[in-house]
């Protein structure tokens, strides 16, 4: 396979620009997910990396080589879009036997025939090969568009949120299997999505983008543990982050409009004012808490149940596992986990602790 | 408790109880709009249903008060069409009717006292309005798929400055334009020239054919083809083998309607051409005649100048029903 490198990637659409001064690596068998909402640049970031669009600055390159003057077929990638791309004027199999009758490539079609077949085996798709793409459910088009992704041996798989368009049971079940796939095969990914549970679960790093800009590049727990600013802090986890303003009074942090008070941690250097963050997972009902609010709504998820608590002005998100046995309008006791809070200046850049 | 109201059925329903479908009313109403469409189709084909009858009718049938509908049929009108005839006098006639080799059409000719002496124009006529209509549809529909694809999926700088030029050309009305393309086609040479007519029937058709294909062009979703770029194939490859086989609805729709145009165009065909390159309808008014109007042979001509036309769209009709009506191509 291939690693791919980005360097000072710049897109402008007319008076948008859509990818700022964008550079990454992606090492060679990794998975790697670009996370960021709708308009991100995201799907941009791809198809600049296909050859689909032409970027005004910046260059990409496979293995050290520059591809940016390289036609999208020459490049050698495979793209999985979100919708739309299998050809409905053909059958399954002459959809995935498309990119191996590429006239580039020039394969015997006995050779096609095995290496659809094989790819139809692994994806469950077999029985599906003489059908029409329009007479395919959700599951079954998306299963189709991957696998001819993977008939050939591409150096580099990029996908676009391949998942968004179906239901959760079968995104699910898909995403257990592109996951295993891909362990499997150890091909180099980059797969692009908004859903912050797919970054997590798949990437072996993730890449958060905004507004065209990388904002952080590290692992799934160097994201969720350390996010750099309040943006990703609130991107990732649900339910979200607790972002509270907060400000210093000697070794002492006052939780604003509420009577939440902790210890200033040893090593944080903390300005007067800060917001302070504090994942719901940290924050945990129980009779022995230091903490006193009253329960404002509860959602029962079944295997866990998020609590609101209202403490002054101020809400928390709390979850706890399973039913909670609290009922609305309830006095909780609580405590909040020191060694796990987050602080960020009031522009939103993490403060160190 | 209101559960309790429900009554089970003992035995399982195993007829349909739908009544959407079967319902006396939904019946009714399926019976008057077939009748509705059967009285507006009936009106509709009235006349070329008394064209075709005129077609097969004998001078006399044809100009009858009251008109006859039951009649003989004779294809006096279509051997006079297609031939060139001179009046006998009874002397001539007597003397005709014995030679031994007359065929059957010249058998039709004499009741009326008429000796075929050749090939009418017609024929030739009808040709040309075949190469001419054609070769200009195939043209104009291939050129305008063309340029339909650039301006749908490239970004060209003034874009919409030069669609609508292309479509500001159809905007005159072609009476107002030919007798400057009159003097131009004489000064170069393409005057009733086959040539000079196809060129003028594509470069008419064309903006007709940018605009329609385009509207086609962007209905189908480009991923198809950036999905075949990726794949391995070339912009032209992904050009042909995707986006062709989806444009069929569009491009046979564009197909009838330019070839309608062309069959069918009379001002300009009138005005350019004289006798090598005349179409099929500046030279059906002409057969209006000298000795009083040949009604059998003006209905014998707009018959088989309508064959054509309906062969090509009854061939393109399963594409047909979903290219005109544009909006509702299936995503």
């Amino acid at each position: 396979m291939t690693h791919v490198a980005l360097h000072n990637i710049v897109k402008r659409f007319k008076q948008v620009t859509a990818l700022n001064d964008v550079s990454f690596l992606i090492a060679d068998g990794e998975f790697f997910v670009l996370l960021g909402p709708t308009g991100a640049g995201k799907t941009t970031t791809l198809r600049i990396i296909a050859g689909l669009e032409k970027q005004d600055a910046g260059s990409v390159s496979f293995d050290g080589e520059p591809v940016d003057g390289l036609m999208p077929a020459d490049r050698d990638v495979a793209f999985v879009f979100q919708q739309y791309s299998l050809y409905p004027t053909m059958s399954v199999y002459d959809n995935l036997a498309f990119p191996l009758r590429s006239p580039l490539r020039k394969l015997p079609e006995a050779d096609i025939r095995r290496r659809v077949e094989q790819v139809a085996e692994l994806l469950r798709i077999h029985h599906l090969l003489d059908r029409k793409t329009a007479r395919l459910s959700g599951g079954e088009m998306q299963r189709v568009t991957i696998g001819r992704a993977l008939v050939r041996q591409p150096r580099l798989f990029l996908m676009d949120e391949p998942l968004s368009n179906l239901d959760a049971k079968l995104r699910e079940a898909l995403r257990v299997e592109l996951q295993h796939l891909q362990k499997s095969r150890t091909s180099t990914t980059l797969f692009v999505t908004h859903d912050q549970i797919e970054a997590l679960t798949l990437a072996d790093r993730i890449g958060v983008l905004d507004q065209g800009r990388l904002i952080q590049v590290g692992t799934p727990t160097d994201i969720y543990d350390r996010p750099v600013t309040t943006f990703v802090a609130q991107l990732v986890g649900t339910p979200r982050i607790n972002l509270l303003p907060a400000v210093r009074d000697d070794g002492t942090l006052h939780v604003k409009d509420s009577s939440l008070k902790l210890p200033v941690p040893a090593q944080a250097a903390l300005p007067a004012e800060f917001l302070l963050g504090v994942r719901p997972e940290d924050v945990r009902p129980g009779s022995g808490g230091e903490f006193t609010g009253r329960l404002a709504l509860t959602e029962p998820l079944g295997a866990e149940t998020i609590l609101h608590i209202r403490s002054g002005e101020q809400t928390l998100l709390s979850i706890v596992p399973g039913i909670a046995p609290f009922r609305l309008g309830d006095e909780i006791c609580f405590t909040i986990q020191r060694d796990r809070l987050h602080f960020f200046d009031q522009a939103g850049v993490r403060l160190p602790s | 408790m209101a559960s309790q109201n429900i009554s089970v059925p003992k035995t399982p329903i195993n007829y349909s109880i739908r009544v959407d479908k079967v319902g006396v009313r939904a019946r009714i109403i399926r019976a008057v709009r077939i009748a509705a469409i059967s009285v507006v189709a009936v009106i509709m084909l009235i006349p070329i249903a008394w064209m075709s009858m005129t077609a097969f009718k004998s001078r006399p049938d044809a100009v009858a008060v009251p008109p006859k509908v039951s009649f003989e049929p004779t294809l006096e009108g279509f051997v006079s069409l297609i031939a060139k005839t001179r009046q006998l006098t009874t002397e001539q006639i007597a003397e005709y009717e014995k030679n031994p080799d007359l065929n059957w059409a010249d058998r039709i000719m004499l009741r009326r006292g008429q000796a075929i002496i050749g090939v009418s124009e017609y024929p030739r006529r009808f040709l040309n309005s075949l190469i001419i209509a054609g070769v200009s549809t195939v043209f104009s529909v291939s050129l305008g798929l063309l340029s339909a694809y650039s301006f749908s999926r490239f970004s060209i700088p003034g874009a919409g400055d030069l669609l609508f030029f292309i479509l500001s050309t159809r905007m005159l009305p072609p009476v107002v334009v030919t007798i400057p393309v009159f003097l131009m086609y004489r000064a170069v040479g393409l005057y009733d020239t086959h040539i000079g007519m196809i060129i003028l029937y594509t470069v008419f058709n064309l903006s007709f054919s940018v605009w329609l294909l385009k509207g086609f062009l962007d209905e189908i979703p480009r991923e198809y083809e950036e999905a075949a770029l990726v794949d391995g194939y070339t912009r032209l490859q992904a050009f042909r083998k995707i986006v062709l086989p989806q444009a069929v609805t569009g491009i046979a729709a564009t197909t009838v309607f330019c070839l309608i145009f062309a069959w069918n165009e009379y001002a300009f065909a009138l005005m350019l051409t004289g006798d090598v390159a005349r179409t099929a309808p500046p030279s059906i008014p002409s057969a209006l005649g000298t000795g009083g109007i040949e009604w059998a042979r003006i209905a014998a001509g707009s018959m088989g100048f309508l064959i054509p036309v309906v062969i090509v769209t009854f061939a393109l009709r399963k594409y047909l029903l979903r290219g005109v009506t544009f909006g509702a191509i299936r995503k």
